[in-house]
């Protein structure tokens, strides 16, 4: 009898562990952030007032700035985070998880309570903030996307900065020889694919490691793009790298809503693409027979083949279309924002937007919400730079990626992606 | 015998015996088919292959033959004569740029240009190790940037702050680069093992921290930042702390070459002789099935990255004490982590394959400078030649079916395939 019962103790506590292990994270990451701003908005307090402007002259709706006294505000912000955390660590006490909203909320006051200590004596434009946030945010957007599609089928795709690249130096070719952006466009969603057929080749038909192809196809477009660069775009640079570029449209009636309407509907019709791709792909992924397939495919390659779905057919064309998607966000770098291509320009923008995806566990929603975290961090340290902050500007840069570690450690934990993603479907 | 009992049916077995009594193999048509559907032959292919895209590449952006090409009907003959001489010259000059110079008129200036190699090769296969022993593990470490950056500002600053003796200086220097570099990987690990962080996220991530830690270092002064200068940029290493230059003066190879080569030994040892070596093994062919083996799959993450982050530390030491000794700045890694990960995959993550690749991508690095001084095309063909490589050698069928090649096993041995369909059909 005594012998039988020793297993069952044994399996119990692992168990029970295991799961009380987990639910502490959340409150120390949370617990370093609060310390961070005990640090820095209370210790280090700064006198003065910050300003935050959420209109410009130009606005139909004119809101008023918001002053508030930099110490005062930075003190109550510290306590609230204080508290927000002895919240979670009592969720976690009786093991209840912290949940996202209130990660968001507690996110939301520290970047607050960081942008009054750091502008102290300056005002803020909240609008130009969140406007070069969405611009820096479009590629990475448009390669999370197309990663997430591409992980989903099955395929992993290390290869998005490859293909924004590419899609950025052909729609700049393209773009100036046609003198038509849309040209560029639709030349730049050409390439993505291009080089997602090669992906797709070696890794379903050849079935060399995913992970591989995509790290060697960067290689490979960075070092084709530069090499023609240097040999033909430097030589020609009028009939070949001066695409004309989008001009921003308005939308009507929306465009005139106060912030909102200047960050989110004052942009370029690569920007409308944007949200019709997250949309799309949203929709398409849950809800059409299209994303169900595409799903089974990613889970259980196998199940899907007894089913009758053609799981390498499947695999091809998506991992296709996912290429287009990312091609269109490389155009954004020469059609919408800089007008010209230089060499390796998306300077990591590729990587960036897989840890989008990961970080966002392969939802395209989530995915979206942290590329755009990382064109705000990144613009933040723009906007900061300007109106001169006391930190020094390369532990603003840091910030983003600082933030990625403790939330993926802590927040996001063993994350699971698509169970088949990167192995290939051998069919037997 | 043995063929029918590895035939899924007797039925497709039955022919087979007669063809074997046919066509005995002779010993030497059995090492010939070997040779052919091997690995070696495949290599060799896929580096000849990537070249002539190299060539082509070059001949169709060439100003020359752009020239001749507009008059392509009249005399088709010299676009394709311009195409030749710009893609034979720059190999010529890569060629000279690598292995031997044969404008010089000694044998010891002439070979010159392989010590060069052997400097480019030195960071590249300390780097690849690295990033092999990871893939072993099954971890994929492309924070070989990061590391890099923080070996280099440890060295460095061993390098530079400290008076001590011969010998001892440069080996506090070495130790304190590897060990900054494989703090930078083990954090890495760490997060891995503790939170289940996913380790590409976090080398992503990591390489941008260092990356701005060490220029923030480099432009303030009393850090990494040479004094009386606004440049970021470090002082130089002091003469006791420099990899001496083994071969004299004249060559450029450093003692760094010998310590990446007991490196390379070191991790053979490691991966094929140790019990250490053995778990990693496990871990990375199945991490669950090491863990019910008993293995401690999580400990082994953390110590696969401290010593993956430390042989990717070496390059950057490499770096500092070897090839940039007169002060460094934040581009001193010079893309050699990302380099890293296509050398340790062209040495199928084998130590001394990736000590080959090392070498043959330092000859082709060392080769492209001298390409692009004398030919003025640019070093990113190289780039270029490289993926090209790796791809090709990634997939043998593709090679297989460009030059026709045999199958592994078509010929003679005819139970090959059948019993990897088994495999597959579990």
């Amino acid at each position: 009898m005594s012998t039988l019962a020793n297993p069952m103790p044994d399996a119990g506590p692992i168990v029970l562990e295991k799961a009380e292990l987990k639910s502490w994270k959340a409150p120390i990451a949370l617990g370093i952030f609060a310390l961070i701003a005990l640090i820095l908005f209370v210790g280090f307090g700064r006198d003065g007032s910050s300003t935050f402007r959420f209109a410009e002259s130009t606005d139909v709706v004119q809101l008023p700035s918001l002053t508030l006294p930099t110490r005062a505000t930075g003190i109550v912000i510290a306590i609230l985070l204080v508290l927000l955390t002895l919240v979670g660590a009592a969720l976690a006490q009786t093991r209840r998880t912290v949940q996202i909203w209130f990660v968001a909320i507690f996110a939301l006051l520290f970047m607050v309570g960081l942008l009054t200590w750091a502008s102290a004596g300056h005002t803020v434009p909240f609008t130009g903030l969140l406007i070069g946030a969405v611009s820096l945010s479009v590629p990475l957007i448009f390669g999370a996307m197309g990663g997430v599609i591409s992980e989903r089928v099955g395929v992993v795709n290390v290869a998005i900065e490859g293909q924004l690249l590419a899609g950025a130096f052909v729609s700049a070719m393209v773009g100036s020889m046609t003198r038509s952006p849309w040209a560029g466009i639709v030349a730049a969603m050409v390439a993505g694919v291009l080089v997602a057929f090669v992906l797709a080749a070696f890794s379903i038909k050849y079935f060399v490691d995913q992970v591989i192809v995509g790290v060697v196809l960067n290689v490979l477009v960075s070092g084709l793009t530069s090499f023609l660069y240097s040999q033909l775009l430097t030589a020609h640079p009028a009939e070949l790298n001066a695409p004309p570029r989008f001009s921003p449209v308005d939308i009507p009636v929306l465009s005139e809503i106060p912030i909102i309407g200047p960050v989110l509907f004052r942009q370029t019709v690569i920007v409308y693409l944007m949200y019709i791709a997250v949309a799309a792909v949203y929709f398409g992924l849950f809800h059409t027979r299209w994303g169900l397939r595409l799903r089974s495919v990613g889970e259980h390659p196998q199940a899907a083949d007894t089913v009758g779905i053609n799981v390498t057919g499947t695999r091809f064309w998506n991992v296709s279309l996912a290429g287009a998607i990312v091609g269109a966000g490389g155009a954004y770098f020469t059609l919408g924002s800089v007008g010209s291509f230089s060499q390796d320009m998306t300077a990591g923008a590729g990587f960036i937007a897989l840890a989008a995806v990961i970080f966002g566990r392969w939802d395209p929603i989530r995915a979206t919400l942290a590329a755009l975290l990382f064109g705000f961090a990144t613009n933040l340290q723009n906007v900061l730079g300007i109106i001169g902050s006391p930190v020094p500007s390369e532990f603003l840069l840091m910030l983003p990626y600082l933030v990625t570690i403790f939330a993926v450690a802590g927040l996001v934990g063993v994350v699971r992606g698509p169970a088949a993603s990167g192995k290939p479907y051998i069919k037997s | 015998m043995t063929d029918i009992q590895n035939s899924p049916s007797p039925a497709s077995a039955a022919p087979t015996p007669p063809e074997h009594e046919v066509e005995p193999p002779s010993r030497w048509n059995a090492a010939l088919q070997e040779m052919l559907s091997g690995n070696i032959i495949i290599s060799v292919l896929a580096v000849l292959l990537a070249l002539v895209v190299g060539a082509l590449l070059i001949a169709l952006t060439d100003p020359a033959t752009q020239k001749a090409a507009g008059y392509f009907f009249s005399r088709p003959g010299d676009t394709f004569a311009a195409g030749w001489d710009a893609a034979s010259g720059a190999y010529w000059s890569l060629f000279q740029g690598a292995i031997y110079n044969f404008g010089r008129p000694y044998f010891s200036d002439g070979i010159k240009p392989f010590a060069d190699t052997l400097t480019f090769a030195t960071p590249l296969i300390a780097a690849g190790l690295g990033v092999g022993l990871a893939f072993r593990v099954g971890l994929f470490n492309i924070g070989g940037r990061g590391q890099m950056l923080i070996a280099a500002a440890c060295a460095g600053w061993v390098g530079w702050s400290f008076h001590l003796p011969y010998g001892l200086h440069l080996i506090l220097a070495v130790l304190a680069g590897i060990v900054g570099g494989a703090i930078w990987g083990g954090i890495v690990g760490l997060l891995k093992a503790r939170t289940g962080a996913h380790e590409v996220i976090v080398t992503i991530m990591l390489n941008y921290v260092a990356f701005y830690l060490v220029a923030y270092m480099l432009r303030t002064p009393g850090l990494l930042q040479a004094p009386g200068t606004v440049n970021p940029k470090s002082p130089g290493i002091l003469p006791t702390a420099v990899f001496p230059q083994f071969l004299g003066p004249q060559y450029s190879v450093h003692l760094g070459f010998l310590v990446v080569i007991a490196a390379t030994f070191l991790v053979w040892w490691i991966l094929s002789r140790s019990n250490l070596g053995f778990k990693f093994k496990a871990v990375g062919l199945n991490p669950n099935a090491a863990r019910v083996a008993g293995i401690n799959v999580k400990n082994m993450y953390v110590y696969a990255m401290l010593i993956s982050g430390g042989l990717v530390g070496l390059a950057g030491v490499a770096q500092v004490l070897g090839t940039v000794t007169t002060g460094f700045s934040s581009g001193i890694d010079a893309g050699i982590g990302f380099d890293a990960i296509t050398v340790a995959l062209l040495g199928r993550s084998k130590p001394w394959g990736i000590f080959v690749a090392g070498i043959l991508f330092g000859a082709l690095k060392a080769g492209g400078f001298a390409m692009q001084a004398a030919q003025g095309i640019p070093i990113d063909i190289v780039l270029v030649v490289q993926s090209l490589i790796v791809l090709f050698i990634a997939a043998p069928p593709l090679i297989r079916v460009i030059f026709r090649l045999p199958a592994p096993g078509s010929a003679h041995r005819r139970s090959a395939p059948v019993v990897a369909k088994e495999v597959a059909a579990k």
